[in-house]
Protein backbone atom coordinates (compact mmCIF):
# COMPACT_ATOMS: atom_id res chain seq x y z
CA UNK A 1 0.00 0.00 0.00
CA UNK A 2 0.73 3.45 -0.53
CA UNK A 3 2.90 5.68 2.36
CA UNK A 4 0.96 8.50 3.27
CA UNK A 5 3.30 11.62 4.48
CA UNK A 6 0.91 13.25 6.53
CA UNK A 7 3.11 16.11 7.66
CA UNK A 8 3.53 17.00 3.66
CA UNK A 9 -0.09 16.78 3.31
CA UNK A 10 -0.51 19.27 5.49
CA UNK A 11 2.34 21.34 4.48
CA UNK A 12 4.33 21.69 8.21
CA UNK A 13 7.70 20.70 9.34
CA UNK A 14 7.99 17.44 11.28
CA UNK A 15 8.26 19.21 14.41
CA UNK A 16 5.09 21.67 14.09
CA UNK A 17 3.74 22.11 17.55
CA UNK A 18 0.27 21.21 18.05
CA UNK A 19 -0.93 24.67 17.27
CA UNK A 20 0.97 24.69 13.58
CA UNK A 21 -0.84 21.87 13.04
CA UNK A 22 -4.32 22.93 13.88
CA UNK A 23 -3.78 26.06 12.05
CA UNK A 24 -2.57 24.47 9.02
CA UNK A 25 -5.31 22.18 9.08
CA UNK A 26 -8.16 25.05 9.57
CA UNK A 27 -6.63 27.29 6.49
CA UNK A 28 -6.61 23.80 4.47
CA UNK A 29 -9.81 22.34 5.65
CA UNK A 30 -11.48 26.42 4.82
CA UNK A 31 -9.96 26.14 1.31
CA UNK A 32 -11.16 22.29 0.12
CA UNK A 33 -14.52 22.13 2.05
CA UNK A 34 -16.66 20.44 -0.31
CA UNK A 35 -19.52 22.45 0.54
CA UNK A 36 -17.43 25.68 -0.02
CA UNK A 37 -14.63 25.14 -2.16
CA UNK A 38 -14.51 25.43 -6.08
CA UNK A 39 -11.47 23.27 -6.62
CA UNK A 40 -10.68 20.27 -8.47
CA UNK A 41 -10.51 17.20 -6.83
CA UNK A 42 -11.97 19.60 -3.40
CA UNK A 43 -13.22 16.38 -1.88
CA UNK A 44 -10.61 14.20 -2.18
CA UNK A 45 -8.10 16.84 -1.00
CA UNK A 46 -10.23 17.47 1.80
CA UNK A 47 -10.27 13.85 3.24
CA UNK A 48 -6.53 13.73 2.96
CA UNK A 49 -6.28 16.90 5.10
CA UNK A 50 -8.75 15.33 7.52
CA UNK A 51 -6.75 12.11 7.93
CA UNK A 52 -3.79 14.09 8.47
CA UNK A 53 -5.23 15.86 10.94
CA UNK A 54 -6.92 13.11 12.71
CA UNK A 55 -3.22 11.79 13.46
CA UNK A 56 -1.39 14.39 13.74
CA UNK A 57 -3.26 16.51 16.15
CA UNK A 58 -3.86 12.99 18.28
CA UNK A 59 -0.73 13.17 20.40
CA UNK A 60 -0.16 8.89 21.09
CA UNK A 61 -1.31 8.63 17.25
CA UNK A 62 1.24 10.99 15.69
CA UNK A 63 4.31 9.11 17.99
CA UNK A 64 3.06 6.17 16.26
CA UNK A 65 2.77 7.61 13.09
CA UNK A 66 6.01 9.18 13.86
CA UNK A 67 8.08 6.04 14.77
CA UNK A 68 7.58 4.62 10.92
CA UNK A 69 9.36 7.51 10.03
CA UNK A 70 9.90 9.02 6.71
CA UNK A 71 8.58 6.07 4.94
CA UNK A 72 9.81 4.04 2.01
CA UNK A 73 10.62 6.16 -0.92
CA UNK A 74 7.77 7.21 -3.33
CA UNK A 75 6.24 4.84 -5.49
CA UNK A 76 7.42 1.92 -3.10
CA UNK A 77 5.49 -0.68 -1.50
CA UNK A 78 4.79 -0.22 2.73
CA UNK A 79 3.74 -2.71 5.19
CA UNK A 80 3.29 -1.41 8.76
CA UNK A 81 6.05 -3.06 11.26
CA UNK A 82 5.39 -6.32 12.94
CA UNK A 83 5.67 -4.34 16.24
CA UNK A 84 3.01 -1.85 14.81
CA UNK A 85 1.15 0.45 18.08
CA UNK A 86 2.89 -1.80 20.11
CA UNK A 87 2.60 0.25 23.22
CA UNK A 88 0.15 3.03 22.41
CA UNK A 89 -3.50 2.74 23.22
CA UNK A 90 -5.41 4.61 20.83
CA UNK A 91 -8.95 6.44 21.57
CA UNK A 92 -11.64 8.86 20.54
CA UNK A 93 -10.96 8.06 16.46
CA UNK A 94 -13.53 11.05 16.47
CA UNK A 95 -14.72 9.21 13.34
CA UNK A 96 -16.63 11.19 10.75
CA UNK A 97 -18.72 9.77 7.86
CA UNK A 98 -15.67 10.26 5.28
CA UNK A 99 -13.72 7.11 4.75
CA UNK A 100 -10.10 6.86 5.05
CA UNK A 101 -7.16 5.40 3.29
CA UNK A 102 -6.24 2.25 3.25
CA UNK A 103 -2.99 2.98 4.88
CA UNK A 104 -4.65 5.09 7.65
CA UNK A 105 -6.66 1.76 8.27
CA UNK A 106 -4.22 -0.78 8.41
CA UNK A 107 -2.68 1.70 11.12
CA UNK A 108 -5.34 2.48 13.25
CA UNK A 109 -8.43 1.45 11.78
CA UNK A 110 -9.45 -1.64 13.75
CA UNK A 111 -9.11 -0.37 17.22
CA UNK A 112 -10.73 2.85 16.05
CA UNK A 113 -13.75 2.50 13.81
CA UNK A 114 -14.30 -0.36 17.05
CA UNK A 115 -14.63 1.99 19.64
CA UNK A 116 -16.44 4.23 17.40
CA UNK A 117 -18.73 1.89 16.66
CA UNK A 118 -19.75 1.49 20.47
CA UNK A 119 -19.53 5.10 21.77
CA UNK A 120 -22.25 7.35 21.36
CA UNK A 121 -22.84 7.28 18.13
CA UNK A 122 -20.19 9.44 16.10
CA UNK A 123 -20.86 7.13 12.47
CA UNK A 124 -24.20 6.31 11.59
CA UNK A 125 -25.90 3.25 12.06
CA UNK A 126 -24.53 3.22 15.59
CA UNK A 127 -27.45 4.12 17.38
CA UNK A 128 -31.45 3.33 17.06
CA UNK A 129 -33.77 5.37 17.96
CA UNK A 130 -36.83 3.55 19.32
CA UNK A 131 -36.28 0.80 17.33
CA UNK A 132 -36.04 2.30 14.21
CA UNK A 133 -32.73 2.46 12.27
CA UNK A 134 -30.51 5.43 11.49
CA UNK A 135 -31.34 7.56 8.36
CA UNK A 136 -28.84 7.58 6.02
CA UNK A 137 -27.79 10.45 3.22
CA UNK A 138 -26.01 10.86 0.23
CA UNK A 139 -25.60 12.91 -2.93
CA UNK A 140 -26.53 12.52 -6.28
CA UNK A 141 -25.84 14.21 -9.65
CA UNK A 142 -28.55 13.96 -12.19
CA UNK A 143 -29.01 15.01 -15.82
CA UNK A 144 -31.79 17.32 -16.14
CA UNK A 145 -33.74 15.17 -18.13
CA UNK A 146 -34.52 13.37 -14.79
CA UNK A 147 -36.59 15.89 -12.99
CA UNK A 148 -38.10 17.27 -16.43
CA UNK A 149 -39.27 13.44 -17.25
CA UNK A 150 -39.43 11.59 -14.26
CA UNK A 151 -38.05 7.97 -14.81
CA UNK A 152 -35.93 5.52 -13.33
CA UNK A 153 -32.42 5.89 -12.94
CA UNK A 154 -29.34 3.75 -11.77
CA UNK A 155 -27.76 5.85 -9.01
CA UNK A 156 -24.29 4.48 -7.52
CA UNK A 157 -24.13 5.54 -3.65
CA UNK A 158 -20.88 5.03 -1.79
CA UNK A 159 -22.14 3.54 1.72
CA UNK A 160 -20.14 2.94 4.71
CA UNK A 161 -20.51 0.28 6.88
CA UNK A 162 -18.51 -1.39 9.50
CA UNK A 163 -18.03 -4.65 9.30
CA UNK A 164 -17.91 -7.70 11.96
CA UNK A 165 -14.06 -6.56 13.02
CA UNK A 166 -15.19 -3.07 13.80
CA UNK A 167 -13.70 -1.99 10.73
CA UNK A 168 -15.28 0.99 8.83
CA UNK A 169 -15.38 -0.31 4.79
CA UNK A 170 -16.85 1.64 1.95
CA UNK A 171 -19.40 0.01 -0.63
CA UNK A 172 -21.02 0.48 -3.14
CA UNK A 173 -24.67 0.50 -3.39
CA UNK A 174 -26.84 0.61 -6.77
CA UNK A 175 -30.03 1.50 -6.34
CA UNK A 176 -32.58 1.73 -9.02
CA UNK A 177 -34.52 4.60 -8.41
CA UNK A 178 -37.87 6.15 -9.61
CA UNK A 179 -36.84 10.11 -9.69
CA UNK A 180 -40.02 11.68 -8.60
CA UNK A 181 -40.51 14.22 -11.69
CA UNK A 182 -40.15 17.94 -10.84
CA UNK A 183 -37.60 17.30 -7.85
CA UNK A 184 -35.06 20.54 -7.62
CA UNK A 185 -31.44 21.13 -7.21
CA UNK A 186 -31.10 20.58 -3.61
CA UNK A 187 -34.14 18.90 -2.57
CA UNK A 188 -34.10 15.34 -1.19
CA UNK A 189 -35.17 11.93 -2.97
CA UNK A 190 -36.90 9.94 0.40
CA UNK A 191 -36.56 6.21 0.08
CA UNK A 192 -38.88 4.93 2.99
CA UNK A 193 -37.02 1.96 4.68
CA UNK A 194 -33.71 2.29 2.62
CA UNK A 195 -31.48 3.75 5.56
CA UNK A 196 -29.93 1.69 7.95
CA UNK A 197 -31.45 -1.52 10.16
CA UNK A 198 -31.88 -0.92 13.37
CA UNK A 199 -29.85 -3.12 15.61
CA UNK A 200 -32.64 -4.77 17.61
CA UNK A 201 -36.29 -4.86 16.58
CA UNK A 202 -37.97 -2.14 14.56
CA UNK A 203 -38.12 -0.66 11.54
CA UNK A 204 -35.10 0.54 8.82
CA UNK A 205 -34.70 4.43 8.39
CA UNK A 206 -35.01 6.20 5.61
CA UNK A 207 -32.57 6.88 2.89
CA UNK A 208 -31.97 10.82 1.46
CA UNK A 209 -30.41 11.57 -1.46
CA UNK A 210 -29.57 15.39 -1.96
CA UNK A 211 -30.10 15.96 -5.86
CA UNK A 212 -28.17 18.37 -8.08
CA UNK A 213 -28.18 18.49 -11.68
CA UNK A 214 -25.40 18.17 -14.27
CA UNK A 215 -24.93 21.16 -16.41
CA UNK A 216 -26.86 20.80 -19.47
CA UNK A 217 -26.32 21.80 -22.96
CA UNK A 218 -28.69 24.33 -23.71
CA UNK A 219 -30.43 25.18 -20.50
CA UNK A 220 -29.32 26.48 -17.46
CA UNK A 221 -31.11 26.01 -13.95
CA UNK A 222 -31.99 28.57 -11.35
CA UNK A 223 -34.00 26.89 -9.12
CA UNK A 224 -37.39 26.02 -10.93
CA UNK A 225 -36.58 28.28 -14.18
CA UNK A 226 -34.85 27.25 -17.08
CA UNK A 227 -32.78 29.76 -19.02
CA UNK A 228 -31.97 29.53 -22.69
CA UNK A 229 -29.75 31.53 -24.85
CA UNK A 230 -31.69 31.90 -28.51
CA UNK A 231 -29.54 33.95 -31.31
CA UNK A 232 -31.79 35.46 -33.73
CA UNK A 233 -30.48 37.10 -36.75
CA UNK A 234 -30.45 41.29 -36.45
CA UNK A 235 -32.95 41.72 -38.31
CA UNK A 236 -35.30 38.79 -36.73
CA UNK A 237 -34.68 41.19 -33.55
CA UNK A 238 -35.65 44.17 -34.84
CA UNK A 239 -38.52 43.31 -37.23
CA UNK A 240 -39.69 40.45 -35.54
CA UNK A 241 -40.07 37.22 -36.60
CA UNK A 242 -41.51 33.48 -35.39
CA UNK A 243 -38.58 31.14 -34.87
CA UNK A 244 -37.79 27.39 -34.07
CA UNK A 245 -36.88 27.27 -30.31
CA UNK A 246 -36.09 23.90 -27.95
CA UNK A 247 -38.06 23.83 -24.94
CA UNK A 248 -38.10 20.64 -23.06
CA UNK A 249 -41.32 19.57 -23.99
CA UNK A 250 -40.16 20.12 -27.67
CA UNK A 251 -39.69 22.48 -30.05
CA UNK A 252 -41.95 25.26 -30.54
CA UNK A 253 -42.47 28.23 -32.83
CA UNK A 254 -41.45 31.10 -30.72
CA UNK A 255 -42.10 34.84 -31.77
CA UNK A 256 -39.57 37.48 -31.38
CA UNK A 257 -41.14 40.66 -31.04
CA UNK A 258 -40.33 43.52 -33.35
CA UNK A 259 -37.47 45.65 -31.37
CA UNK A 260 -36.00 43.13 -29.38
CA UNK A 261 -32.51 44.12 -28.25
CA UNK A 262 -29.48 41.16 -26.67
CA UNK A 263 -30.91 40.56 -22.97
CA UNK A 264 -34.35 40.70 -24.10
CA UNK A 265 -36.10 37.81 -22.01
CA UNK A 266 -39.46 35.86 -23.33
CA UNK A 267 -40.84 34.16 -20.70
CA UNK A 268 -42.93 30.94 -21.49
CA UNK A 269 -45.01 30.53 -18.50
CA UNK A 270 -44.94 26.72 -16.69
CA UNK A 271 -42.46 25.37 -19.34
CA UNK A 272 -39.38 25.39 -16.69
CA UNK A 273 -39.10 22.26 -14.57
CA UNK A 274 -42.27 20.43 -14.01
CA UNK A 275 -42.68 21.36 -10.00
CA UNK A 276 -46.13 22.52 -8.03
CA UNK A 277 -45.97 25.44 -8.89
CA UNK A 278 -43.86 24.81 -12.01
CA UNK A 279 -41.27 26.73 -13.07
CA UNK A 280 -41.19 29.04 -16.17
CA UNK A 281 -39.05 28.84 -19.41
CA UNK A 282 -37.07 31.90 -20.19
CA UNK A 283 -35.56 32.83 -23.36
CA UNK A 284 -32.87 35.04 -23.61
CA UNK A 285 -32.54 37.33 -27.10
CA UNK A 286 -28.25 36.31 -28.38
CA UNK A 287 -28.11 38.95 -31.39
CA UNK A 288 -25.85 36.55 -33.76
CA UNK A 289 -24.20 38.47 -36.29
CA UNK A 290 -24.05 37.05 -40.01
CA UNK A 291 -20.26 37.09 -41.42
CA UNK A 292 -19.19 40.14 -43.58
CA UNK A 293 -16.42 38.25 -45.41
CA UNK A 294 -18.09 37.81 -49.02
CA UNK A 295 -18.90 40.26 -51.78
CA UNK A 296 -22.95 40.12 -51.63
CA UNK A 297 -22.69 40.46 -47.40
CA UNK A 298 -20.28 43.51 -47.81
CA UNK A 299 -22.74 45.29 -49.97
CA UNK A 300 -25.35 44.55 -48.13
CA UNK A 301 -24.10 45.75 -44.66
CA UNK A 302 -22.29 48.83 -46.42
CA UNK A 303 -26.32 49.16 -47.94
CA UNK A 304 -27.16 49.42 -44.15
CA UNK A 305 -25.17 51.64 -43.13
CA UNK A 306 -26.12 54.34 -46.26
CA UNK A 307 -29.62 53.75 -45.07
CA UNK A 308 -29.67 54.00 -41.60
CA UNK A 309 -28.19 57.06 -39.01
CA UNK A 310 -27.53 55.06 -36.43
CA UNK A 311 -24.66 55.70 -34.13
CA UNK A 312 -24.43 53.10 -31.68
CA UNK A 313 -21.98 54.80 -29.02
CA UNK A 314 -24.89 57.25 -28.56
CA UNK A 315 -24.83 56.90 -24.76
CA UNK A 316 -21.35 57.16 -24.81
CA UNK A 317 -21.66 60.78 -25.28
CA UNK A 318 -19.08 60.45 -28.71
CA UNK B 1 -21.54 -3.89 -4.42
CA UNK B 2 -25.42 -4.84 -4.07
CA UNK B 3 -28.18 -4.19 -6.29
CA UNK B 4 -31.74 -3.66 -5.98
CA UNK B 5 -34.10 -5.33 -8.02
CA UNK B 6 -35.52 -4.37 -11.29
CA UNK B 7 -38.72 -2.46 -10.25
CA UNK B 8 -37.35 1.22 -9.25
CA UNK B 9 -38.02 2.06 -5.57
CA UNK B 10 -40.25 4.67 -5.51
CA UNK B 11 -39.15 8.05 -4.22
CA UNK B 12 -40.82 10.99 -3.06
CA UNK B 13 -39.62 14.59 -2.50
CA UNK B 14 -38.97 15.52 1.02
CA UNK B 15 -39.67 19.09 0.80
CA UNK B 16 -43.22 18.39 -0.59
CA UNK B 17 -44.02 16.53 2.62
CA UNK B 18 -45.80 18.13 6.03
CA UNK B 19 -44.09 20.41 7.97
CA UNK B 20 -41.32 19.16 10.08
CA UNK B 21 -40.87 18.94 14.35
CA UNK B 22 -37.72 19.56 16.07
CA UNK B 23 -37.74 15.72 16.95
CA UNK B 24 -38.12 14.56 13.25
CA UNK B 25 -35.24 17.74 11.98
CA UNK B 26 -33.30 16.06 15.09
CA UNK B 27 -33.13 12.19 13.83
CA UNK B 28 -32.98 12.83 10.25
CA UNK B 29 -29.73 14.67 10.85
CA UNK B 30 -28.74 12.70 13.44
CA UNK B 31 -28.17 15.43 16.26
CA UNK B 32 -29.34 16.54 19.34
CA UNK B 33 -32.37 18.27 19.87
CA UNK B 34 -31.14 20.94 22.10
CA UNK B 35 -28.50 22.01 19.62
CA UNK B 36 -31.27 22.25 16.75
CA UNK B 37 -32.66 24.24 19.02
CA UNK B 38 -29.35 26.28 19.26
CA UNK B 39 -29.17 26.25 15.31
CA UNK B 40 -33.17 28.24 15.77
CA UNK B 41 -31.58 30.51 18.19
CA UNK B 42 -28.70 31.81 16.48
CA UNK B 43 -30.79 31.89 13.18
CA UNK B 44 -29.17 29.33 11.31
CA UNK B 45 -32.55 27.61 10.10
CA UNK B 46 -35.41 29.21 10.50
CA UNK B 47 -39.26 28.07 11.71
CA UNK B 48 -42.37 28.63 10.31
CA UNK B 49 -44.66 29.97 12.13
CA UNK B 50 -48.29 28.32 11.84
CA UNK B 51 -49.65 30.22 15.41
CA UNK B 52 -48.88 26.73 17.75
CA UNK B 53 -46.57 26.13 20.50
CA UNK B 54 -44.29 23.80 18.90
CA UNK B 55 -42.15 24.53 16.17
CA UNK B 56 -42.24 23.37 13.13
CA UNK B 57 -39.76 23.62 10.25
CA UNK B 58 -40.39 23.54 6.15
CA UNK B 59 -38.62 20.45 4.39
CA UNK B 60 -35.64 23.04 2.97
CA UNK B 61 -34.43 22.91 6.54
CA UNK B 62 -32.69 19.84 5.76
CA UNK B 63 -30.35 20.91 3.30
CA UNK B 64 -29.45 23.96 5.84
CA UNK B 65 -29.07 22.05 8.72
CA UNK B 66 -26.68 19.05 7.10
CA UNK B 67 -24.53 22.22 5.52
CA UNK B 68 -24.30 23.88 8.71
CA UNK B 69 -23.62 20.31 10.89
CA UNK B 70 -20.88 19.66 8.27
CA UNK B 71 -19.57 23.51 8.71
CA UNK B 72 -19.47 23.37 12.29
CA UNK B 73 -17.88 20.43 12.64
CA UNK B 74 -15.21 20.06 9.68
CA UNK B 75 -14.36 23.85 10.49
CA UNK B 76 -14.99 23.84 13.62
CA UNK B 77 -16.56 27.12 13.47
CA UNK B 78 -19.18 28.21 16.34
CA UNK B 79 -22.52 29.26 15.29
CA UNK B 80 -22.38 32.46 14.33
CA UNK B 81 -19.70 31.99 11.96
CA UNK B 82 -21.55 29.38 10.50
CA UNK B 83 -24.66 31.44 9.90
CA UNK B 84 -22.09 34.31 8.42
CA UNK B 85 -21.01 31.67 6.10
CA UNK B 86 -23.96 30.32 5.02
CA UNK B 87 -25.55 33.69 4.27
CA UNK B 88 -22.02 34.86 2.52
CA UNK B 89 -22.81 31.18 0.45
CA UNK B 90 -26.24 31.88 -0.65
CA UNK B 91 -25.14 35.36 -1.55
CA UNK B 92 -22.14 33.84 -3.78
CA UNK B 93 -24.83 31.44 -4.96
CA UNK B 94 -26.94 34.52 -5.79
CA UNK B 95 -24.05 36.33 -7.73
CA UNK B 96 -23.05 33.10 -9.76
CA UNK B 97 -26.34 32.49 -11.16
CA UNK B 98 -26.58 36.56 -12.10
CA UNK B 99 -23.78 36.50 -13.71
CA UNK B 100 -24.45 32.81 -15.73
CA UNK B 101 -27.58 34.85 -17.17
CA UNK B 102 -25.57 37.24 -19.11
CA UNK B 103 -22.43 34.68 -19.78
Amino acid sequence: MEFKDYYKVMGVPRDATEAQIKQAYRKLARKYHPDVSKEKDAEARFKEVGEAYEVLKTPEKRAAYDQLGQGPSAGQDFRPPPDWGAGFEFSGAGARDSDYSEFFESLFGGRARAEAADGRGAFHGARSHDGRGEDHHAKVMLDLDATLRGGARQLSLRVPEIDAEGRLRTTERVLNVQVPKGILGGQHIRLAGQGARPQGEGTPGDLFIEVEFQPHPLYRVDGRDLYLDLPVAPWEAALGATVKTPTPTGTVDLKIPPGSHAGSKLRLKGRGIPASPPGDFYVVVQIALPPGNDDKAKAAYAAMAAALAFNPRATLGV
Amino acid sequence: MSTSGNQPLPGDIFEESELLTVAELSRICAVDERHIVELIEEGVISVVEIGTTEWRFSGTALRRTRLALRLERDLELNLAGVALALDLMEEVERLRRALGERM
